[in-house]
């Protein structure tokens, strides 16, 4: 196995989780409504835990600092996470259009991921494809209800899907070792994914009433640390507790 | 305005209601669906609680988690409250006797001598055989 592009694959998916996570986790208290904002925050505290077990598996196999380090204690430009994830939410619609948008790449991934020669990689693949699943179908439920509700609902999810959609585009943007990725069978390459992705997402915006945009512009750079200052502000917050007393046990 | 110390908030940058919150409508936030919860394939699905909801299929992710989160479970049933008939608390006399139906329980009867006795023959026949 090639090792230095399992790690660049599993990084970059570490990250997507701990920062996507984080995202959602941003509605905890505050979400529409009491039940929504349970669901949401669930699924933010399983994104996390996703990135959790993927740093430990970094630490475990290729001996990187452990995830407390790994998911805190990096500078911007050291985490691969696509750009779409360290956006600012804007408001719900955009958290709704991010959500479907990346974790039908989630599922898809995860379930390509469970034929990896990577065999620790595929195992955990196969542990937590269950819960993306139910991610996928909390996101295609909101989407399909807010993208054919009230002409003010669907105009929002339409102009979140049209902002967010080049930033989607992003999530597949190869990494150096892309061809190491597909040549060792660790993993079938971002292209398919996103053929598959397309494939997957499109059917579904199109029974919601709403128009996937033409546009083939992807907003890339975030798979070699090269983010938005989004992201700074999101790993001030983020990493806050923490730096208020670095070596605290608890 | 104060300024939320919460960054979350305050990037959601909403504006004060100087009149105070107003009163939420009915079913202004969906109405209600009794979830029910089966632990095993096969068991009945128990009743669990409540969830709010637009539709069913808006129900069932939230029951999910409400619900799904800290039991095991292999399925659920959502069912609209308002679509459960029940009787009047004021009728509840109507169970009152049925402590006193001891007749109607099958420990009530005195069987256990002659249930004891076909065992007894069964197991009796069957040794014979072999």
């Amino acid at each position: 196995m090639n090792k230095e592009a399992a790690q660049e694959l599993m990084l970059k998916m570490a990250d997507d989780a701990l920062i996507y996570g984080h995202r959602l986790s941003e509605w905890t208290g505050i979400g529409p409504i009491l039940e929504e904002d349970i669901a949401f925050s669930s699924i933010s505290q399983d994104k996390v835990g996703h990135a959790w077990q993927l740093y430990q598996l970094l630490e475990e196999d290729f001996g990187m600092p452990g995830p407390d380090q790994l998911g805190f204690g990096r500078k911007e430009n050291e985490y691969k996470c696509c750009r779409l994830n360290e956006l600012y939410t804007r408001d719900y619609a955009f958290a709704l259009i991010r959500h479907f948008l990346m974790d039908h790449a989630e599922f898809i991934r995860y379930s390509l991921l469970r034929a990896s020669s990577y065999e620790a990689l595929a195992q955990l693949a196969k542990k937590v494809r269950g819960e993306i699943k139910y991610h996928v179908l909390h996101a295609d439920t909101w989407v399909k209800k807010l993208g054919a509700a009230t002409e003010e609902s669907h105009s929002r999810m339409q102009a979140a899907l049209n902002e967010a959609f080049p930033y989607a585009l992003g999530i597949f943007e190869p990494g150096p070792l892309e061809q190491e990725l597909i040549d060792t069978g660790i993993f079938i390459g971002e292209e398919r994914l996103q053929s598959e992705w397309l494939d997957e997402i499109r059917p579904i915006i199109e029974e919601s009433g709403l128009q996937l945009p033409a546009t083939t512009d992807a907003a890339m750079g975030g798979r070699s640390g090269n983010h938005s200052s989004d992201l700074a502000d999101l790993l001030e917050e983020m990493s806050e507790v923490l730096r208020s007393d670095p070596g605290a046990n608890w | 305005m104060e300024k939320s110390l919460d960054p979350r908030i305050a990037r959601l940058n909403i504006q004060r209601n100087e009149e105070g919150a107003s009163p939420i409508g009915k079913h202004e936030y969906g109405e209600s669906f009794e979830v029910f919860v089966q632990s095993r394939r096969g068991k009945q699905h128990v009743h669990a609680g409540t969830v709010h909801a637009s539709d069913p299929g808006m129900a069932l992710i939230f029951a999910k988690e409400q619900f799904g989160r800290r039991q095991h479970c292999v399925n659920m049933w959502v069912v609209a409250t308002s679509e459960i008939f029940a009787f009047q608390y004021a009728d509840s006399d109507m169970f009152e006797t049925v402590p006193e139906k001891l007749h109607r329980e099958p420990g009530g009867y005195k069987v256990r001598d002659k249930i004891e006795a076909y065992r007894k023959k069964i197991s009796q026949q069957k040794a014979d055989k072999s």
